[in-house]
């Protein structure tokens, strides 16, 4: 999956065309635990690269989710507000969080790629 | 979570069988802990609700108080603590607090007074892992010279909680599954000698069994090799304690809060509110007699978002009255639980109120602990 880039915020973006579709990798869902609420950003609002754009909170704890990318919300998965344990079960697939219509695609430049993420895991764990 | 200094840490003496079980260990009051195993929090959570969970709990301090008799020993004591503990029949358990002078809690604890008449003059206590060092300088700077404290270091102490707990016992230890609940009893194990206590910190049925550090790991096995018995972690140990309404020391009560403020005179008897001679009693019996600012109560947040440790809470006009001390997820409540402390005025059950959460008031309401009916074999 080629396309697909991740942060060290351990997020991962799947562009299709020119929106990012965003969500958490299943090494973050592992690390957290089961996941009991999300609080996902208002579809239509601007994030900037690095702001906050919603939370995920496991039994132990509370962690922030940072926009990866810059632009405009199109799209939340509604769902996961209902039954975030989904999280747990299939985080880099039907579990993705948001769609940002990418303002500046350039951005995406930064991210690592598959490779370059299994290597910051290994060396951060 | 990950890069902390576990050089320092502590072991229990079933660190092995945790990290062979899979367990993800953290640092715990000095120690190395499993926080979790593979199935998780909310499964271990279930798992302890539903049929049985072996913790270990080996990092909390056993010791035992030695003196001359049993009269000396209860007096002894009852200037520490606020229970009665003189009134303690041979084999029973007592939940009481450490008092400090100003009233506040330096520990809560577990008081047993053995059941074998040749340990007459002995007490033995559970306390805290995280005050363990704190309550044995206490003791000894506060306990008369013909009191012996001896901390206990070559046992460890494994629990078993949960509805299926008495049936696991009986097919190991039928002198110990008959036990009344808060009782405790010198029997053997699978041919260990254990001291097993009817008690726990889930809500549920159970027992704790202090082992020789040496067979812990041989016994806790025998527990495992039970199909209705699964290892639980400190994770779990948390929500299901939550849930059942009990203190944690550090969050909910400390040396500022009173056994009065803390909702505990259900621990302290009758015969001690009345003729007192304990340390802190001048506060603690005052509040018992003519109320207290502040009051610990449930706290059940509307809609899904935990209210965690340190949310402020405010009434519906948005003055500040209050803070939680313990929040998170309750996995048999399915929802989020907390407990805090808040103005006596605004404790009564069904007060409505917010907590704040990333600076955005939750509506919530007080409710009557705990949250989920406790379990307990009367």
């Amino acid at each position: 999956m080629s396309d697909v880039r991740y942060t060290e915020e351990h997020e991962w973006v799947r562009l299709e065309g020119d929106i990012a579709v965003i969500g958490i990798t299943d090494h973050a869902q592992e690390q957290l635990g089961d996941v009991v609420f999300v609080e996902l950003p208002q579809v239509g609002t601007e994030v900037a690269k690095g702001g906050d754009a919603g939370v995920v909170e496991s039994v132990k704890a509370a962690s922030d989710i940072y926009a990866p990318v810059s632009g405009e919300i199109v799209e939340v998965n509604q769902a996961l507000e209902d039954e975030p344990a989904k999280i747990n079960q299939d985080a880099e697939g039907a579990a993705w969080f948001m769609k940002i219509k990418l303002s500046d695609t350039g951005e995406l430049d930064g991210l690592m790629d598959d490779a370059a993420y299994k290597t910051f895991v290994e060396e951060n764990s | 979570m990950t890069g902390a200094d576990t050089d320092t840490l502590k072991q229990t003496p079933l660190h092995g069988l945790h990290v062979g079980l899979g367990g993800r260990m953290v640092p715990f009051a000095g120690y190395e802990m499993p926080v979790q195993y593979p199935a998780g929090i909310v499964a271990e959570h279930r798992q302890t609700r539903l049929n049985a969970g072996l913790f270990d709990v080996s990092h909390m301090g056993q010791a035992v108080l030695a003196g001359p008799n049993h009269d000396a020993i209860c007096a002894a004591m009852e200037r520490l603590v606020p229970g009665d503990i003189a009134g303690l029949a041979r084999g029973r358990i007592r939940y009481t607090q450490f008092t400090n002078p100003q009233g506040g809690i330096i520990d809560d604890l577990m008081v047993t007074r053995p059941a074998s008449e040749g340990d007459s003059g002995k007490l033995f206590l559970v306390v805290n892992a995280s005050r363990k060092d704190i309550d044995y300088a206490w003791m000894r700077d506060n306990l008369p010279a013909d009191i012996a404290l001896e901390p206990v270091e070559d046992r460890a102490l494994i629990a078993i909680q949960g509805p299926a707990a008495e049936a696991v016992l009986a097919r190991h230890c039928p002198p110990a599954s008959g036990l009344a609940f808060m009782s405790s009893v010198m029997a053997d194990i699978a041919g260990i000698a254990c001291q097993v206590s009817r008690c726990g910190y889930t809500g549920e049925d159970g027992f704790e069994i202090s082992v020789p550090a040496d067979q812990a790991q041989g016994l806790a096995e025998t527990f495992l090799a039970e199909a209705d018995v699964e290892p639980v972690g400190l994770g779990a140990r948390d929500t299901l304690r939550l849930e059942a309404g009990l203190c944690l020391y550090g969050n909910d009560i400390d040396e500022t809060t009173s056994p009065v403020e803390a909702d505990l005179v259900w621990s302290i008897g009758k015969r001690r509110r009345e003729a007192g001679g304990f340390i802190g009693e001048e506060r603690i019996l005052k509040e018992i007699a003519g109320g207290t600012v502040r009051r610990r109560a449930g706290l059940k947040p509307a809609g899904r978002a935990p209210a965690r440790e340190g949310s402020e809470v405010q009434d519906k006009s948005g003055n500040e009255i209050g803070v939680v001390t313990s929040g998170g997820f309750g996995p048999t409540v399915e929802g989020p639980v907390a407990m805090g402390y808040v103005e006596t005025a605004s404790s009564a059950p069904g007060t409505p109120l917010d907590l704040i959460v990333r600076q955005k008031a939750v509506d919530a309401e007080v409710v009557k602990l705990p949250f989920v009916k406790p379990n307990y074999k009367r």
